[in-house]
């Protein structure tokens, strides 16, 4: 009998230990005054060289079906991103592009904290090299309420825009 | 004897739970089993929880809602069950990896089992973790966003995975990943590295004894009845929750995630892994070496090949022309030099008189039975008084030497298991009064088989036996581990004053009964 109660009284312990852990302690993920600012987009640089055309001498020395009249470098350019909050630098990133010729699209994903209220946000990018600085720019007051994700995204078409 | 600090706190638990469950129920011997023995619990309430599960955006969070409230008695409890089960069998199989570091059974031969253990519980983590994904709280949804950034911050996917999580990327087809790799493709995985994980072991059980698992079922049944398993808000992929109620068995990475970068956090997961992989080497330690068949005393039989824990013996047909059909062989990278294979060869017969060495057909290079047969002989005739006791001791139980007295001689075994059970017959026949046979603690063989492959030869239920014509009662078989010296000495006193009264009652013979043919000389 005194056995069966030991038992008991291992499973007990143990069970709450199995029970305490699996929910507890909590966790903090993010405090009560702050909200999330996170740029999330895909994109591609503008490429390093121009297309060329091939001298007559060049497509000579190709194969017949390997003739093609312009000779277009697929490296691309690195991306350059900047974003700061009211003024504050919070990212200032270069991306190279990946692939094994550097000539493959740019993912971003920064995430970052911030305080909740009214801030300027400003953003700008560079992806060319034949075009140096800042092509690509945003700067908007935004509204960040606790525990909100402000995204900001961007397209070739829209440029920056913060999604709704 | 010194024991280390962290051995003695894993005996001390050991005695605990002996108290508690007795050495046949005691959980700490059965943490393997009781781990699969969860996996079972998690399997079937996994499928009964599929049934009503709506694997989409919409559906997912809702549909366990369901079965928690709407459902609390059936689809609820099968839930929390499911839940407890997963966190409890994290537990079985962190006490396992401590059970067998503590007790020094990492290294040497053991090697490929606590290598491979390693990865299975990383998967065991993976398949944890993709099950919260299925819930689509707010708990799935950091899960999810750090499982993302843990995988962009290899080189391959380099940030295209995290942006899925963004508001507005996410589709129901997600779920169908998900459900695909904790339905299928990772308990598959886990299985294929359960069985690597055990592939050098034999007789191997996956069931622990009928009453510790309904033990155990009955208070995983009891939690899910008393504190439910419970979800968190729907996931909202524009906000962030402020606080979780994590899981820490399975999600403990994450939280480093929001101080550290993924590389970091990869860095030090995949450190402390390559760390804990590499302990068997850690300092490196010259192995025995193997048990060596001499195959003009090897008449195929097999019993060691029955006998062996370590699947170290395999059977085969006959390679020099004898007369009979099998030879067995020795794996030497498999074998632990236990010697348990020569305590089952019926050729490590003392008795035998072919010639003056004696040959058998398995035999240790570092304890040859002919050199057992020289101490056991030697031990015996120098045994005073008429209580005197040979006691033949595994070097991984209790520390006998201090017992070597006038009245005691202590013979050291790798194994108890390597002692042949017409040893014990010999010991008697050349003075012993009695044979103490000390063992680990019961049901914790440090070769897994030993104390129960003595006891089975002892009693005549395993070949080969122990002749009828021995008398039981000089014959004890106990055991222990390093701290157990004082209770052993206390039984072998017990034991000597039985021996005494068995002289005094005019009982005295050599222990042997003899037969009308065949006698041991």
């Amino acid at each position: 009998m005194i056995r069966y109660l030991l038992q008991g009284l291992n499973y007990t312990v143990f069970m709450v230990l199995v029970w305490y852990f699996s929910a507890a302690p909590a966790v903090e993920v993010l405090p009560r005054d702050q909200a999330v600012l996170t740029m999330a987009f895909s994109h591609a640089g503008e490429l390093r060289e121009p297309c060329r055309e091939l001298s007559r001498e060049e497509l000579d020395a190709l194969a017949k079906n390997m003739q093609v009249s312009t000779d277009c470098p697929r490296a691309r350019s690195d991306i350059v991103i900047q974003a700061s909050l009211d003024d504050r630098l919070l990212v200032n990133d270069t991306l190279k592009p990946p692939g094994l010729f550097d000539d493959g699209g740019v993912d971003v994903y920064r995430s970052m904290r911030v305080d909740a209220g009214s801030h300027i946000l400003e953003v700008r990018m560079s992806d060319s090299v034949q075009q140096p600085g800042f092509r690509h720019s945003l700067r908007q007051s935004v509204e960040f309420a606790p525990g909100q994700v402000v995204l900001l995204r961007f397209d070739q078409e829209s440029g920056f825009f913060i999604q709704d | 004897m010194v024991v280390n600090p962290l051995k003695r706190a894993y005996l001390a638990l050991e005695s605990w739970f002996n108290l508690s469950f007795g050495s046949h129920w005691n959980p700490l011997y059965h943490l393997g089993t009781l781990s699969f023995f969860l996996f079972w619990v998690i399997g079937i309430t996994g499928i009964y929880l599929f049934i009503p599960f709506h694997g989409s955006l919409d559906g997912a969070w809702a549909s366990v809602e369901y079965m928690t409230h709407d459902q609390w008695y059936a689809a609820g409890v099968m839930r929390s069950l499911h839940r407890y089960a997963s966190d409890a069998v994290v537990v079985t199989v962190l006490l396992h990896m401590f059970r067998e570091f503590a007790s020094g059974r990492y290294r040497g031969f053991r090697w490929f089992s606590w290598v491979t253990g390693v990865p299975t519980l990383w998967l065991l983590i993976t398949l944890g973790i993709t099950g919260y994904w299925l819930v689509w709280d707010q708990m799935a949804q950091y899960v999810a966003l750090g499982s993302a950034r843990l995988m962009d911050a290899l080189p391959l996917l380099s940030g295209a995975m995290t942006r899925n999580f963004v508001a507005g990327e996410m589709t129901d087809r997600f779920f169908i990943l998900i459900e695909f790799l904790h339905l299928l493709g990772l308990p598959l995985f886990l299985v294929v590295m359960l069985w690597i994980h055990v592939k050098r072991l034999s007789n191997v059980s996956i069931n622990p004894p009928a009453g510790l698992a309904a033990g155990m079922f009955c208070a995983l049944l009891a939690l899910s009845l008393a504190r439910p398993a419970l979800s968190h808000a729907p996931a909202d992929l524009s906000t962030v929750p402020f606080i979780l109620n994590l899981d820490w068995y399975y999600l403990n990475v994450y939280p480093l995630l929001d101080t550290w970068t993924a590389g970091k956090t990869w860095l030090l997961t995949s450190s402390v892994t390559v760390i804990i992989m590499l302990l068997p080497w850690v300092p490196p330690r010259a192995r025995e070496k193997a048990a060596v068949v001499d195959l003009d005393n090897c008449n195929g039989c097999g019993l060691c090949f029955n006998d062996c824990p370590f699947d170290a013996i395999t059977v085969q047909a006959r390679t020099d022309g004898a007369r009979y059909d099998k030879e067995v062989v020795v794996d030497p990278s498999l074998c632990a030099s236990c010697g348990i294979c020569v305590g089952s060869c019926p050729a490590s017969n003392p008795f035998r008189k072919a010639s003056a060495t004696l040959h058998t057909g398995i035999d240790m290079p570092h304890m040859r039975a002919d050199r057992l047969r020289t101490l056991v002989r030697e031990a015996a005739g120098a045994l005073e008084g008429d209580s005197g006791v040979l006691v033949f001791s595994c070097e991984h139980g209790v520390y006998t030497e201090e017992m070597n007295v006038d009245d005691t001689r202590t013979i050291g075994l790798t194994c108890i298991g390597m002692l042949p059970p017409t040893m014990v017959e010999y010991a008697l026949k050349h003075g012993a009064r009695g044979v103490l046979i000390a063992g680990c603690r019961e049901g914790d063989c440090f070769y897994r088989f030993g104390n129960q492959w003595t006891r089975n030869r002892f009693a005549g239920e395993r070949n080969p036996i122990l002749r009828a014509r021995v008398d039981r009662r000089r014959v004890l078989i106990d055991g222990g581990a390093p701290v157990d010296g004082p209770g052993l000495a206390r039984r072998l006193e017990s034991f000597r004053s039985e021996l005494r009264t068995l002289e005094g009652s005019g009982d005295a013979g050599d222990g042997v009964v003899a037969e009308e043919s065949g006698a041991p000389t």
